[in-house]
C-alpha cells in the first residue's frame, strides 16, 4: 500500500481532499439549506488545510504566503457565513421553509 | 506520520461525516463544530499555532454559533416529512465520490515531486503582523472592506422588512 | 524568561520564587527526558488545585458580602463565623441525585458542563501569576486566551439547547447574544494594550509594566487610554460572566435559572465552578493587562512575593464583582445590547486610536494632556447623545384602582 511511502505532506494533502470531498457530497445531497452551507464551511476548511500544510512543507515557509492565505480565507469564509445565513433567514421568513426542492419560484 | 496525526485526522473526518448524515440540524452543527476543533489542532501540529487559534476563535466562536442561531431561527427543530436526503441523492455521492478519486490520485502520483523541507519554521507574531502591514496590506485593506461590505449586508439582508402601505 | 529579582534580599527573592524552586526541587527526582512533562504535570495540578480552593473561598466571601451590603448577616451556621459553608454545598452537590430530562438530548446535556469547565481551565495554562511563574510562555498567548473564551460560548448554548425547556433555550440564547456583543468589546480593549507593547505573549505584557518612574509603577491603568480601556475591559467582563448588572440569562426572577435550570447535583456545580472560574480567568487577564500583573504598586513594595500580588489583584476584582453585584440592579436585554453597540463598542475604538496618538506623540506632558482630553470630551459627547431620546421627567406613580 503506498500509504507507507507517502510523505507527512502527502498524508495532510489526502485528509483534506476527503474533508472536500465529504462537504460537496453534503452540500449536494441534503435539502436543508443550512446544511449546504455546513457543506461549503467544510471545503473551505479543506482548502485552508492545503494551504497550511504547503506552506509548512513547502520551499520557503520563511516567506508566510500560505499562512497568510489561510488567515485571510478564515476571514472571508465568516464573512460568507455570515451573509448566507443571513440569506437564509430572510428566505425563511418569505416562504415559511428551508428546504431547497419547495424554493423552485421566482415569483415570490 | 505519527498516531496523533492519525487521531485528529479520524476525529476530524468523523466530525464531518457526521455533520453532513445526522438527522437533527443541531447534531449536525455540533458534529461541524467538532471538525472545526480538529482542524484547528492540525493546525497546531502543523506549526501554526496563529491560524489555529484564529481557527478556534473565528470558527468555532463566531460560525458555529451564527450555523446554531440559523437553525433556531428558522425552525429547524421540525424534522421534513419528506426524508432529509434530496431525490437526487446518489448523484451527489458519485460526484463527491469522484472528486475525491481524481484528487487522491493527483497526490499520490506526484508524491515524489514535491519538494519537502523538514525543519520547523519558527514564525513569530511580530513576523505576521510586519507581513500583514507590509507586504499584504491591500489584501488587508480589501478584507476590511469586505467585512465591512458583509456585516452591513447581513444586517440589510436579515432585517425585518417594513410593513407594506396597504 | 528569567526576570530581574525584585529584591537584593535573598531572603526576598527565595519567598518570590518558592513555587519554582518547589517545583524544579520535584522534578529533579525525575530523569532528565520527563522533567518537561513533569513540570508541565506540576503546573497543571497547582493551578487545579488553587483555583477551585479560590472558588471555596470566594463562594462564602460573596455570601457574606451580598448579605453585609444587603443589611443582613449571611450563612453563619457552618462553622465559625458560616466559614465552612463551602464544604457544607459541596457535599450537598455531590449527593443530590442526578435528574435528567427524559425528552432531553443526553449526550450533549451531559458534556455542556464539561466542555465548560474545560476551555474555562485552559485559559489559565497563559496566565503569568508571579515571577516566571506561567505554566505555558506562548507567543501568541493572549490570542489563546480569547480562543478559549469565545469556545466558552458553545457550551452556554448547548445547555440551554439540550434541556428542551423553554426557559433554558430562552435564557441560553440571550447569554450568547449577550456574549458575542461583549467579546468584541473585550477583545479590541485588550488590543490597546498590545499596540503598545508590541507583543501577545502575556509575561512580556506584564514585563513592560513591571518599570518604575520614582516610586510610581508603569501601569497601563495610570494613562489615559489605559484607563478608558481597563473601564472597558471591565464593563465587558462583567457582561461576558453574566455576573449583575449584566445576569438577565440567569434572571433569578424571571428564567428560573437560565440555561441551567434543567441541571442538579455534580453538574449544576460544575456549571457554578465553571462561572467562577470564568470571573478568575478573566480578572487574571484584566490584572495582568492593565493592573500590571504581579508587579507591586509602589516600587519599594517589591519585597512582597509577586504572586501574593498577582493574587490580591485578583481578589480585589472579584470584590468589586460582588459589590456590583450587591448595589446595581438589573439591565434589560435591549438596553444591555443597546449599551454594548451603541457606547461601549464606538468608545473602544476611539480608544484603540487615542493609544495610536499617544505611541506617535513620543514622551512628553503633551501626550497626557491630548488623550485624556479626546477621551473626555468623546465620553461626555457619547453619553448625551444615547441620552437624546430620553426624558427624565418627574416619576409618576400608577396605583390599582
Amino acid at each position: 500500500m503506498t500509504s507507507m511511502m507517502t510523505t507527512p505532506l502527502a498524508g495532510y494533502l489526502l485528509v483534506a481532499a476527503l474533508l472536500f470531498a465529504i462537504g460537496l457530497g453534503g452540500a449536494l445531497v441534503r435539502r436543508n439549506a443550512i446544511l449546504v452551507l455546513i457543506g461549503i464551511e467544510l471545503m473551505l476548511n479543506a482548502a485552508n488545510l492545503n494551504l497550511i500544510a504547503f506552506w509548512r512543507y513547502g520551499p520557503h515557509p520563511e516567506a508566510l504566503t500560505g499562512m497568510m492565505f489561510a488567515i485571510f480565507s478564515i476571514a472571508v469564509a465568516a464573512a460568507e457565513a455570515a451573509v448566507g445565513l443571513g440569506l437564509v433567514i430572510a428566505i425563511y421568513r418569505h416562504t415559511n421553509t428551508t428546504e431547497l426542492d419547495k424554493i423552485d419560484r421566482m415569483k415570490g | 506520520m505519527t498516531p496523533i496525526f492519525y487521531l485528529l485526522a479520524a476525529l476530524t473526518l468523523a466530525g464531518g461525516l457526521a455533520s453532513v448524515l445526522l438527522k437533527h440540524l443541531v447534531h449536525c452543527a455540533l458534529a461541524v463544530t467538532v471538525a472545526f476543533a480538529g482542524l484547528a489542532l492540525l493546525f497546531l501540529q502543523l506549526d501554526a499555532q496563529f491560524a489555529g487559534f484564529a481557527q478556534i476563535l473565528v470558527y468555532i466562536g463566531a460560525v458555529a454559533i451564527l450555523i446554531v442561531f440559523a437553525i433556531l431561527l428558522t425552525r429547524g427543530s421540525d424534522l421534513p416529512k419528506g426524508g432529509v436526503f434530496s431525490k437526487t441523492w446518489f448523484l451527489g455521492l458519485i460526484i463527491a465520490a469522484a472528486v475525491f478519486a481524481v484528487m487522491g490520485w493527483a497526490v499520490l502520483a506526484s508524491v515524489s515531486a514535491i519538494p519537502q523541507q523538514n525543519t520547523v519554521p519558527s514564525v513569530t507574531v511580530h513576523d505576521i503582523g510586519s507581513a500583514l502591514v507590509g507586504r499584504y496590506v491591500l489584501p488587508l485593506e480589501i478584507l476590511a472592506l469586505l467585512l465591512t461590505a458583509a456585516t452591513i449586508g447581513a444586517v440589510i439582508v436579515a432585517m425585518h422588512e417594513k410593513a407594506r402601505p396597504r | 524568561m528569567i526576570t530581574t529579582p525584585g529584591s537584593a534580599n535573598p531572603i526576598f527573592v527565595n519567598l518570590d520564587q518558592i513555587f519554582v524552586l518547589l517545583r524544579n526541587w520535584l522534578i529533579g527526582f525525575l530523569p532528565v527526558a520527563l522533567r518537561p512533562a513533569g513540570a508541565a504535570v506540576l503546573g497543571v495540578i497547582a493551578i487545579v488545585c488553587v483555583f477551585p480552593g479560590l472558588f471555596a473561598l470566594t463562594t462564602i466571601f460573596e455570601r457574606k458580602g451580598l448579605g453585609r451590603i444587603q443589611n443582613r448577616i449571611g450563612p453563619n451556621r457552618v462553622g465559625p463565623y458560616g466559614l465552612f459553608q463551602p464544604l457544607a454545598d459541596g457535599i450537598k452537590s455531590l449527593t443530590k441525585e442526578d435528574i435528567v430530562p427524559l425528552s432531553a438530548n443526553a449526550v450533549v446535556h451531559f458534556l455542556a458542563p464539561l466542555v465548560l469547565v474545560v476551555t474555562v481551565f485552559m485559559g489559565f495554562a497563559v496566565l503569568p501569576m508571579g515571577r516566571n511563574m506561567v505554566l505555558v510562555d506562548m507567543d501568541s498567548g493572549l490570542l489563546f486566551f480569547f480562543a478559549m473564551g469565545a469556545a466558552t460560548e458553545l457550551s452556554v448554548f448547548m445547555a440551554g439547547w439540550s434541556s428542551r425547556n423553554k426557559y433554558s433555550l430562552l435564557g441560553a440564547m440571550r447569554a450568547v447574544a449577550q456574549m458575542i456583543s461583549y467579546e468584541v468589546v473585550l477583545l479590541l480593549s485588550s488590543v490597546a494594550v498590545v499596540m503598545i507593547t508590541g507583543s501577545l505573549s502575556l509575561p512580556k505584557i506584564v514585563a513592560a509594566q513591571d518599570q518604575y518612574t520614582g516610586i510610581f509603577p508603569h501601569w497601563y491603568i495610570f494613562t489615559p487610554w489605559g484607563l478608558a480601556g481597563f473601564l472597558m475591559y471591565a464593563i465587558a467582563a462583567t457582561a461576558e460572566t453574566n455576573r449583575s448588572p449584566f445576569d438577565l440569562p440567569e434572571g433569578e426572577s424571571e428564567l428560573v435559572a437560565g440555561y441551567h435550570t434543567e441541571y442538579s447535583g455534580f453538574k449544576f456545580a460544575l456549571f457554578f465552578l465553571g462561572e467562577y472560574l470564568a470571573m478568575f480567568s478573566i480578572s487574571g487577564l484584566g490584572t495582568t493587562l492593565f493592573l500590571g500583573g504581579w508587579s507591586a504598586p509602589l516600587s519599594f513594595l517589591q519585597f512582597i512575593p509577586s504572586w501574593f500580588w498577582f493574587f490580591g489583584k485578583v481578589m480585589m476584582s472579584i470584590f468589586v464583582f460582588i459589590w456590583m453585584r450587591g448595589t446595581l440592579p438589573r439591565l434589560r436585554q435591549d438596553q444591555l445590547m443597546n449599551f454594548a453597540w451603541k457606547f461601549v463598542l464606538p468608545f473602544t475604538l476611539l480608544n484603540l486610536l487615542v493609544t495610536a496618538l499617544w505611541r506617535f506623540m513620543g514622551e512628553g506632558w503633551q501626550r497626557w494632556v491630548v488623550c485624556t482630553i479626546i477621551l473626555a470630551a468623546a465620553y461626555v459627547a457619547m453619553g448625551r447623545l444615547g441620552m437624546r431620546g430620553q426624558h427624565f421627567g418627574r416619576r409618576s406613580y400608577r396605583y390599582a384602582e
